[in-house]
């Protein structure tokens, strides 16, 4: 009995840094309908920040040796909140008429600069964080010892929740906040100055995450992985409680401390699995999550253009990129030619995502688990059954878009933020497999030995191979998008509700177009492994899908040239950059200026240019 | 037997009644105006006819064939075509592939990966958009029509799937005076000609009385009365409720 009430406390106080990060970063959603990728780095910039204060600031003999602790947990909110302000003002503010997509590439690249600017700061050793005065020792409840600072954090949530309602309910600005959260377009009609509301919601979104982090740095210290390893978990918390709803936020986090805290009792070796099953089966239930409003039918995620048959530039254009790739082998060193076998790769399954987020208008924040899944598969094929390579790349292909049937089942019900949200939950679960079941994957230290059959072996070879089946993959991407099939999938995307009225089961197509997606990405995940002759459960981890969007969205998710324009540009930058000191300063950097410079990504700005060309030349 | 049998329809949101105990019938060959002030439940009618809402109670016939709660595209499947209060089209597809998109998925040829699309039914689709009167504009991006115009691809994509029963929200909403009159003498002829029951709101009580056959007048979700144009203008409850307002 002891255990279960210790148990039930310890779920409470890990609720609370989850219900501080997520309740940031459901209200600027809420308000602003931007998804900030970067609140985990806020998270993380709270701990540094608490953990520099309280080693800076004195502390005074006598009963007050206690506050600079505790002023430097309210100074490091502060501080992440004015952080947090910097960021929206500086590169949020430029492109918040761009597509709504855009804004999330621009919070990547702020993710890329956090990383290194802590990196510079802190150093690259995980930090032990200091025990918080007076709450050192630990106390008995029911024969069981708990650690005293986790009864503060247990009170922590719901006086946080308490004080954020009062702002809500009884201030002017928090009536506003609810009024956006409501309906933002009322509200800029009747005059208020959303700039500055904006602003005012990353500011106390950034503390809460802020104070998340300074909370938790006594219990787990600070480390570079905070940012990403709260992603997932913030995500999962917002999803469940629905986008936009503090208290939503607020059971959420409790359900998800619960579960953890039980489940370590009862499944030790799936908790990672249990948070996203929890959370597909909410969805699954409620699509908008427990007290989120259901986004409305007709709501296409961005504004889709025409797609436009090949004219004669573009064509010209992409002979000659083919041509010089053919000719690649012979001019390049062997380098490039890794590089270059890289790119394509990169390019095939950045094309397979843009199939489904530009023709399909479905964002998916976790198109990874297929690149990885499809790797895996290989990888698998050769070192289990001893399959050649002409048997494991079919079987790669094969795997992932099982998975991707799997998965896209219940994505498919979903629409715009709740079905990228759950995507990436799908592609945390099927990471946290490969990286739990040491015995089939080899968990963390991955597959090895995974090399091509011997008359591909030579690397021009590979290449070659390599250009042939992703030119393949992409000339059917794109011709598919042209076909009935593909007429029918954007008429899904451009109106669900006139679909539906001509016939079409729009749910089943786009679980038809998820599953062939995620078919080519696991070519191109089969591809890789080859490569690389190695397969590790990074393939399928949440940087993965983050890279992919970045290339989608950065070539232009409404041109069909864009997702391997984007992954020649990004794929040669990262490749580029990723030999100097602090590379990813400068690739976040470049991404928040190429985000601001081209908010068509950039075969779009080329296609608008030519364009105004030509209307101007008739 | 009628082409469209109605009987009982409810539907509420919450505490608020939309649409209460509502039954009509509807001939093949007939127009049927239901008029009502803004709220009376008429879209949300539609929405139950087309599929796109389930009633809480009562049955839809069609041909005698209980389709009552089918999801929409079935119901399109079984002959029902319809437009929207607010246009529904393929906003990022030009006008000749809105509809070339019904005709495909009408002759179910719409899940093909093997061919393009391109050019397929040509001689249909272009025949369709001369008889709503806007094949000229077959080219253009639907995003970035008129109003009028948009009323007019719709009716196309309505027609294309050759209904016999058609629902039109506000069919001339946004429509210049001429266009309206003409819009509505070739939705009349059609509807004479091929046998189609047609059931259409209208905001314009000069189009409700020159075109429709019979008339059913819906206030706070109820039928208050269903007759000729005459026996509608005569009632002395209409006149109360609504025209009375007007």
């Amino acid at each position: 009995m002891g255990l279960f009430v210790v148990q039930f406390l310890t779920g409470l106080s890990g609720a609370a840094s989850l219900f501080l990060v997520a309740s940031g970063l459901t209200l600027i959603f809420g308000v602003t309908r931007i998804v900030n990728f970067a609140h985990g780095s806020f998270y993380m910039l709270g701990a540094y920040l608490a953990l520099s204060l309280i080693e800076a600031l004195p502390v005074p003999r006598g009963t007050w040796g206690g506050a600079p602790f505790w002023a430097a947990m309210a100074a490091a909110a502060l501080g992440v909140g004015l952080i947090g302000v910097l960021v929206e003002t500086i590169v949020l503010k430029p492109i918040y008429k761009a597509p709504e997509l855009f804004q999330l590439l621009a919070t990547f690249g702020v993710i890329l600069v956090v990383q290194d600017a802590a990196l510079w700061t802190w150093g690259a050793e995980d930090r032990l964080g200091p025990r918080a005065p007076g709450l050192r020792g630990s106390i008995e409840v029911m024969g069981q010892r708990m650690p005293v600072y986790d009864l503060l954090l247990i009170a922590v949530c719901p006086v946080v929740l308490a004080g954020l309602l009062l702002l809500f309910r009884t201030t002017r600005w928090g009536i506003l906040v609810r009024a956006a959260t409501a309906d933002r377009q009322m509200v800029a009609a009747l005059g208020v100055d959303q700039r500055w509301l904006f602003t005012s919601v990353f500011f106390l979104g950034s503390c809460l995450a802020g104070l998340g982090g300074a909370l938790q740095l006594p219990k787990g210290g600070a480390d570079l992985a905070m940012d990403f390893g709260i992603v997932a978990d913030m995500f999962v918390v917002t999803v469940i409680g629905g986008m936009g709803s503090i208290v939503g936020a607020f059971l959420a986090a409790l359900l998800i401390g619960e579960l953890r805290a039980f489940g370590v009792l009862f499944f030790p070796e799936s908790t990672l699995i249990l948070t996203f099953l929890i959370m597909a089966v909410v969805l699954v239930l409620r699509p908008q999550g427990l007290l989120g409003r259901a986004e409305p039918a007709d709501a296409p995620g961005h504004d889709a253009e025409p797609v436009r048959p090949a004219d004669r530039t573009w064509r010209i254009a992409v002979s000659v990129l083919l041509a010089a790739l053919l000719a690649l082998p012979m001019i390049a060193d062997p380098f490039v030619l890794v590089l270059a076998i890289d790119v394509l790769v990169m390019a095939l399954f950045a094309a397979s995502l843009h199939a489904i987020m530009g023709p399909g208008g479905m964002v998916s924040f976790g198109h990874a688990a297929f690149f990885g899944g499809g790797a895996y598969a290989a990888a698998l094929a050769v070192v289990h059954l001893g399959a050649p390579m002409t048997a494991a790349l079919p079987a790669g292909v094969v795997g992932a878009a099982l998975l991707a049937a799997v998965i896209g089942f219940f994505c498919v019900r979903l629409r715009g933020v709740y079905f990228a949200m759950l995507t990436l939950a799908f592609a945390q679960i099927a990471w946290s497999i490969v990286f739990q079941w040491t015995e089939v994957t080899g968990g963390d230290d991955g597959l090895l030995g995974i090399w091509p059959a011997a008359w591909a072996a030579d690397r021009t070879r590979y290449y070659y191979l390599t250009l042939a089946l992703v030119t393949a993959g992409i000339a059917f991407l794109r011709f598919a998008v042209f076909t009935p099939f593909g007429r029918g999938l954007r008429a899904g995307r451009d109106s669900p509700v006139r679909a539906e009225a001509i016939g079409i089961d729009v749910a089943r197509r786009q679980w038809a177009a998820f599953v062939l997606a995620g078919a080519v990405a696991g070519l191109a995940g089969g591809l890789y492994v080859f490569a690389k002759g190695s397969v590790f459960p990074d393939e399928m981890a949440i940087p993965r899908s983050f890279d992919g969007l970045m290339m989608v969205l950065l070539g232009g998710v409404n041109t069909l040239s864009g997702p391997w324009v984007g992954a020649g540009v990004f794929t040669s930058l990262q490749d580029w950059l990723s030999r100097m000191p602090f590379w990813r300063l400068t690739l976040g950097c470049s991404i928040i200026a190429l985000v601001i410079l081209f908010p068509q990504g950039i075969a779009g700005f080329v296609r608008q240019r030519a364009h105004r060309h030509r209307d101007r030349g008739s | 037997m009628s082409l469209l049998e109605v009987a009982g329809l409810r539907k509420a949101f919450g505490g608020v009644v939309a649409v209460d105990d509502l039954s009509f019938a509807l001939d093949a060959g007939r127009m049927l105006a239901m008029i009502g002030p803004n709220g009376a439940g008429k879209s949300t009618c539609f929405a139950m006819l087309g599929g796109q809402l389930r009633p809480d109670r009562g049955s839809v016939r069609l041909d005698g064939r209980a389709v009552t709660g089918w999801p929409a595209r079935r119901i399109w499947r079984a002959g029902v075509g319809r437009t929207f209060q607010v246009t529904r089209t393929f906003g990022s597809m030009s006008v000749f592939d809105n509809v070339q998109t019904v005709v495909l998925s009408h002759r179910r040829r719409l899940r093909s990966l093997l061919r393009s699309a391109r050019g397929l039914y040509r001689e249909e689709v272009e025949a369709l958009l001369e008889t709503v009167g806007i094949a000229d504009q077959q080219a253009r991006v639907c995003a970035v029509l008129a109003y009028g115009d948009l009323k007019r691809v719709e009716l196309a994509m309505a027609l294309a799937a050759r209904p016999r029963l058609l629902l039109m929200d506000e069919p001339t909403a946004g429509m210049a005076p001429a266009e309206r009159g003409a819009l509505m003498r070739l939705i009349e002829g059609i509807c004479r000609e091929r046998a189609l029951g047609v059931l259409f709101t209208e905001h314009d009580m000069d189009i409700v009385f020159e075109h429709a056959d019979e008339i059913m007048v819906l206030a706070r979700g109820r039928a208050i009365a269903h007759g000729t144009p005459a026996e509608v203008r005569a009632d002395p409850q209409v006149q109360a409720v609504y025209l009375g307002e007007a």
